[in-house]
């Protein structure tokens, strides 16, 4: 059965309310704007968002907050969205915020089959409250659980028809590790090619993580977020 | 008579004072904000700049090469370097917390007299970012800390102890504000450098953690 998909809406159909997704990128950068617009159209709420931010104001993941869809926010920095400390503020949304290398770390984890790991960031600071700690070979470290979902929607720039990935520059950085990390992984990308027009060596996600492939029809471009 | 510099020359003045403590060769990570600008005052060509958004090999752009998918840690827009690569955001904090990052560059709100910074939370205000700046502080060889000396109302931000909370119990390796440059070693600030027109008087007037000369 094909993994590509025209209709955007029926990829998102495996997204049920009260569920845990993962959304890639970096502010907009890398972010998918084709299935989070998607997501905007579905009578879905309760979700409990992880990315790195809660997108910008009125754009990416920042429309899902101002339709109150998102329960709870799990990033590392959500000061690039003004909106969102005004939801915290009035209690309408939870927060929690990991470092940017414990998010990714954790999200590495959930895909790899562990349940967490010790780390030295946040040793001794306010985020550290809760955790376990725990010295090793003299070095103290804490305990981060790692992440897991229900589905995870990311962008990359190729896709083949099997769902081997390839991505573009900055917008890679949270993507591959999501792409791991969740029972349901769509993909939105620029190009579909057919298999075996990748080249084998520069692949980054291979196919064995991905379920639902989509074509862009948001993206950044200099000017901001544009249909194609 | 001391010449007053506007805060746009008084951030560059530090970025330069910061350039000047780069050796080659070494992988610099910039923070935001003041720490960006040590970029145009790197006079060395083995210096590669890593940006926790998952590229190593940063350099400036041109206005028509920009690539709204190609930016750094503060989502400006960069150029990528001969020599570049891009990878994943846990490939990239494994570099930085794994000690393969020789420096890093920060701004802080507050330093204590040990050396430990606080920049990354407020108290009284909602806690909404922290970034990379915990993994920073934990894994980069050497940190150095920009920040202005002194809050708007005069008093002084190099203090005996933070009051906001702290973002690493990590001593940083030295700190540079507009007037002064500070060593840290053994959890002991050394004066070793005032900026040009600055007089030690004023550095002890305006410093409130202990430091010595």
């Amino acid at each position: 059965m094909s993994k590509i998909q025209q209709d955007i809406t029926q990829a998102l159909d495996c997204i049920k309310s009260g569920d845990t997704v993962l959304v890639g990128g970096f502010g907009l950068i890398g972010a998918p704007l084709t299935l989070i617009d998607g997501l905007t159209e579905r009578d879905v709420n309760e979700l409990t968002i992880v990315s790195n931010n809660l997108g910008e104001s009125g754009k990416g993941l920042g429309i899902l907050l101002n339709q109150n869809k998102i329960k709870k926010g799990i990033g590392s920095y959500f000061t690039s969205n003004r909106d969102v400390g005004d939801k915290y503020q009035n209690g309408e949304i939870e927060l929690e915020l990991l470092p940017q290398g414990t998010l990714a770390e954790s999200l590495r984890a959930g895909g790899a089959g562990l349940g967490g790991y010790y780390t030295t960031t946040g040793v001794g600071t306010d985020l550290a409250i809760g955790k376990e700690e725990r010295e090793i070979d003299g070095i103290s470290y804490i305990l981060e659980k790692a992440i897991r979902a229900d589905v995870a929607l990311i962008r990359a720039h190729k896709a083949d028809t099997l769902g081997n990935l390839v991505y573009y520059k900055t917008a890679r950085n949270f993507n591959p590790l999501m792409a791991t990390a969740a029972k349901t992984v769509i993909v939105e990308v620029d190009e579909i090619v057919e298999a075996g027009e990748l080249n084998p060596e520069e692949v980054v996600t291979p196919f064995i993580y991905i379920d639902t492939i989509v074509k862009a029809q948001q993206v950044l471009t200099k000017e901001g977020v544009v249909t194609v | 008579m001391t010449v007053q510099l506007n805060k746009s020359e008084m951030q560059h003045a530090i970025a330069e004072r910061v350039a000047q403590e780069l050796e080659g060769p070494c992988i610099v990570n910039l923070g935001i904000g003041i720490p960006t600008l040590v970029a145009e005052y790197m006079t060395e060509d083995n210096i590669y700049l890593h940006t926790e958004n998952g590229l190593l090999g940063v350099t400036d752009v041109d206005d028509e090469a920009i690539d709204p998918n190609l930016v750094n840690a503060g989502k400006m827009p960069v150029g990528e370097a001969v020599g570049a690569s891009f990878f994943n955001s846990s490939d990239s904090f494994a570099m930085i917390r794994g000690g393969h990052v020789d420096v890093a560059i920060l701004g802080a709100l507050q330093t204590d007299e040990n050396g430990v910074i606080a920049n990354w939370a407020v108290p009284g205000k909602n806690i909404m970012g922290v970034g990379g700046a915990m993994d920073l502080l934990v894994g980069a060889k050497k940190v150095f800390v920009t920040m202005s000396h002194t809050s708007k109302d005069g008093s002084s931000k190099l203090l005996k102890k933070c009051t906001y909370p702290i973002t690493s119990t990590r001593q940083v390796d030295m700190i540079f504000t507009e007037l002064a440059v500070f060593k840290v070693t053994d959890g002991q600030l050394k004066l070793v450098d005032l900026m040009p027109g600055v007089t030690i008087e004023e550095v002890r007037e305006k410093t409130e953690a202990a430091f010595t000369e």
